[in-house]
């Protein structure tokens, strides 16, 4: 039992939502807040091994005291300690608590809570958790708060709590009729104590009123179409100063001289700072370079124009894309380093009747989220102040503390909402600048904006990557050797210096867990050295493995004269559940193999809906294909179908795509389906037009008009979603903001294979389907 | 100084009459509805009105905008505004939210003058408005909701 920070949270800023309440209730005293906190006793089995939130940072914490409070109105404000970034989480969130406390939906609030995990649970939002995680203890938070409402109801009326419900925002005695409203019991509920979590009663699934069952419309949805709601740059505070800042063009690169009269005269500079560029891996420190701080973002950005720069590109100079792909080429041609191994794939290989051997290629890419990194710090008395646009907001406030040389507990990061994460927001190192500028210039209020040339040539870029495959087919076709090398340098890299292999995490994201029904198997991971920062990119490593497996099995149905969907039901094999750490991936996505099987009876069905959709093995007009991908992860299942249209030019269109999803229980289908025309969109992006690349180390894509997204005039013409009910309401949670993304391009590509007979490997398509 | 008409109030702004219109808007004026995505007009973030017709404010110089009426997401109003917004709450068009400002100023310009948009009107008109999240589908729909709402 610890004590949980008493007092309001200090130094709200304007116009920014902060939880500045005192605790679960309205006129609970700080005094009352004592939290049972503290991870959930382990069994024996356990002990060894925490998965799932367990093993997550701070864990989680279900006090109602900490996420629910009351007004005497009967207002009920529901604290999310998880970044919304367009996943719809702030909704989500409240639907479990709302459901659990059996609240009127109209009556609930969202507050966004500020970076405390000791207070909230852990808070990373990343790695599509956040309902994974905390599902059970969000229940469970709404469940205790009403309990306690039912307990104040019977003290009230001095009948057993057995004999009252709560229903529709107020406890009811049926046998007398009376009732109350949560807001007039929100103060004698407040000095009750929180029943114990093992004797909470949880709703029976069949009960829900929201979770699974009706789309309540999203909290946000009013600010954000009258242009009120706030993100991190959005955010504005008295006497506030505006920076941008010339970074090393080059990853490691440093400042060798400036010439700053130039910027100097811009009417609005006020001041040149210099930062520091730190050593490799930087983790999350920011790249160094000359930031200028001015009155307007404008005068800023004009200023950093007239700023004379000479540079030392440092040791990632040489780094090109070109060359770095022929490195990879050639590593992925040699034996490597074994991550999973089954049977003897050189003697299958050797015996079997034909090989087939394919290379892919997915380049780098940047999260590009609408809002660029964006943060504003300010130091008054001693405190630090930041104001983000993060999905980390815990680990910004432990970096930020150290960068401006402060104690954690004199740190406050307030969250405002994501203009889009995309993984871009896990790294706080435009958080961080904003710091250190607000030190540099005595503590007053600095607002760090990235542009987009900033973001695109300064990021956290998704990995590239040589996927080479080679396959041994026996006489019917079927493959008896397969042999997957996956060479892509990693997200380690920010970390630790120079390690040459990708790491569990990645390696589990669909090369170690293929669910594949082979008996020979090998996936192997060549050296793969980083020369710029690598990150987190929605679905991280699931994109090149997916892509080059599910065009790999259609090349080899091809090879082999089969259906391609036959092909790959075959492959996955008869339904059946695998131990993930059995066929090779230790990391199962951080949860326990045991609760978490690759169940692959859920991929065949996906895999069956998806291509029923789209009507598969029907004839097709000319120029046009139908196909087929599915890929499983974030322990959720995903196929996808897509029909594409290939013009006589070579250009590629989309009339349709159905994307079927096994994510288990769903708690906002609504948003579920958002999620995937979303992933549908990025997905065929990836395959459009999506490349970051590198010569002489720096970035060669400056803005939209050479990283180009997808517009909505090359949008699929219909998207279908289907979600798949979850064979049991009590079964443990998939993820759903990143699975949708893998299996789309293979999807694609395969059906402008099926259109043209032209396979591509390497991504984007840009030319390759002109004749 | 320059004088600025932003949702019906004139303000004396002191910007160098080259600042782009964006930035008088959110830094100098506080109305941060308007967002800033590209700066290069390849985005459509910053989408304001400017005498009724839609413009990207990254790329209108504040010297252009004197003068003019400007009105941003946070002064838009009428038939065709409210029956926008309404379709786009309605359908869940926004995810992150960021692009919609943009999104919605770009649609009450298409259906201001056109109030029967066919799939290709709306695909033309919207297309200068990225959506990183890619609610487009919603988009389209939303749109085509709005219309019907406008000529019930
Ligand atoms: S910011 Fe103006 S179009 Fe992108
Ligand atoms: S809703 Fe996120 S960019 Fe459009």
């Amino acid at each position: 039992m610890i004590r949980a920070p008493s007092g309001p949270s200090k130094g709200t800023g304007p116009s920014i939502v902060n939880i500045s309440r005192r605790g679960f209730l309205a006129g609970a005293g700080a005094g009352a807040l004592v939290l049972a906190v503290g991870l959930p006793r382990l069994t024996s089995a356990q002990e060894q091994k925490a998965f799932g939130v367990d093993a997550m940072p701070n864990g989680w914490r279900d006090d109602p005291r900490v996420f629910v409070a009351i007004a005497p109105d009967g207002i009920v404000t529901v604290t999310c300690h998880r970044q919304e970034m367009g996943q719809g989480v702030r909704t989500s969130i409240a639907m479990v608590v709302a459901d659990e406390l059996e609240a009127d939906w109209s009556k609930i609030r969202v507050a966004q809570a500020p970076a405390d995990e000791a207070r909230f649970g852990n808070q990373d939002t990343d790695g599509s958790r956040s309902l994974r995680h905390f599902y059970m203890p969000m229940r469970r938070a709404g469940a205790a708060a009403r309990a306690m409402l039912e307990q104040a109801a019977a003290d009230r009326w001095g009948v057993p709590v057995a004999e009252l419900r709560a229903r529709n925002h107020a406890v009811v005695h049926e046998a007398s009729g009376r009732s109350l409203g949560y807001g007039e019991l929100a103060a004698a509920a407040s000095a009750l104590p929180v029943p114990d979590r093992d004797r909470v009663r949880l709703k029976d699934p069949k009960d829900f009123r929201y979770i699974g069952t009706q789309n309540v419309g999203l909290v946000d949805n009013w600010d954000i179409t009258t242009g009120k709601a706030q993100y991190g740059i959005d955010t504005r505070l008295d006497g506030m100063l505006y920076a941008v800042v010339a970074r090393p063009p080059v990853y490691g690169g440093k400042v060798v001289r400036f010439d700053a009269a130039e910027t100097m005269k811009v009417p609005g500079v006020v001041k040149v700072v210099p930062i520091d560029t730190p050593t490799i891996p930087s983790e999350f420190a920011p790249v160094g370079g000359v930031a200028v701080v001015a009155r307007n973002t404008w005068a800023a950005m004009q200023g950093r124009e007239r700023l004379k720069v000479e540079w030392d590109d440092g040791p990632n100079a040489g780094y090109s894309s070109d060359s770095y792909r022929a490195q990879l080429e050639q590593a992925a041609r040699q034996p490597a380093k074994v991550v999973r191994a089954q049977g003897d794939v050189d003697e299958a290989m050797g015996r079997a009747r034909r090989r087939v051997e394919a290379e892919y290629y997915i380049p780098h890419l940047a999260q590009a989220p609408m809002e660029p990194p964006a943060a504003v710090a300010r130091i008054v008395d001693g405190r630090c102040e930041a104001w983000a646009c993060t999905q980390a907001p815990q680990v910004t406030r432990t970096r930020l503390a150290e960068q401006v040389g402060l104690p954690e507990e004199k740190v406050t990061v307030h969250v405002t909402l994501l203009g889009g994460g995309f993984g871009r927001k896990s790294k706080p190192d435009y958080v961080l600048e904003a710091g250190l500028l607000s030190k540099a210039m005595d503590g007053a209020p600095v607002k760090v904006t990235w542009t987009r040339e900033d973001d695109l040539h300064h990021g956290y870029y998704h990995t590239v990557s040589v996927e080479r495959l080679e396959a041994g087919l026996d006489d019917d076709g079927r493959a008896v050797a397969w042999l997957h090398r996956s060479a892509a340098p990693t997200i380690g890299s920010i970390f630790a210096p120079d390690p040459k292999h990708e790491l569990p995490f990645e390696l589990g994201m669909g090369l170690t867990n293929t669910p594949f029904d082979l008996p020979n198997y090998r996936a192997e991971n060549p050296e793969a050295p980083a020369h710029v920062r690598i990150g987190w990119f929605r679905s991280v490593s699931n994109i090149p493995h997916a892509f080059a497996i599910q065009s790999f099995v259609a090349e080899l149905a091809h090879a082999a004269g089969r259906d391609h969907k036959d092909y790959l039901l075959e492959l996955i094999g008869p339904p059946r559940l695998l131990d993930p750490v059995e066929i090779g991936d230790v990391w199962n996505y951080g949860e326990s193999p045991e609760r978490y099987r690759i169940d692959t009876g859920r991929l065949r069905r996906v895999v069956e809906t998806a291509a029923d959709g789209i009507g598969w093995g029907r004839q097709v007009p000319r120029g046009r294909g139908l196909g087929l991908a599915a890929h499983y992860s974030f322990l959720t299942y995903v196929a996808v179908a897509a029909e594409v249209e290939v013009a006589s030019d070579g250009g590629l269109s989309v009339p349709r795509v159905d994307i079927a999803v096994d994510c288990g229980p769903q708690v906002n289908p609504e948003r579920i389906r958002a999620q995937m025309e979303g992933a549908v969109m990025m997905g065929l992006g990836l395959v459009s037009t999506a490349e970051v690349t590198f010569r002489n180390g720096r970035a060669q894509q400056d803005n939209f008009d050479s990283y180009e997204l997808t517009r909505i005039d090359r949008a699929p013409g219909e998207i279908r979603v289907h979600l798949l009910p979850a064979a049991d309401p009590n079964m443990p949670l998939g993820g759903v903001g990143e699975p949708g993304v893998p299996p789309v391009a293979p999807a694609i590509v395969n059906a402008a294979f099926a259109a043209t007979g032209k396979r591509i490997r390497s991504l984007p398509v840009r030319g390759q389907l002109a004749v | 100084m320059v004088n600025l008409t932003i949702n019906g109030t004139t303000h004396a702004v002191d910007a160098d009459p080259d600042m782009p219109l964006l930035w008088a808007i959110r830094d100098l004026l506080n109305l941060t509805g308007t967002k800033y995505g590209c700066g290069i007009a390849a985005c459509g973030a910053c989408t304001v009105h400017l005498d009724g017709q839609p413009v990207r404010s990254c790329q209108t110089p504040v010297s252009e905008a004197s003068g003019k009426a400007v009105t941003t997401i946070e002064g838009v109003g009428g038939q065709v505004a409210e029956a926008v917004q309404a379709a786009w709450i309605k359908l869940d068009v926004p995810q992150c939210g960021y692009c919609q400002s943009g999104q919605i100023m770009s649609a009450i310009g298409l259906l201001a003058e056109n109030r029967r948009p066919t799939d290709a009107d709306i695909d033309a008109a919207m297309s200068g408005n990225l959506c990183r999240c890619a609610t487009y589908q919603r988009i389209r729909g939303a749109v085509k909701e709005a219309a019907k709402t406008l000529g019930a």
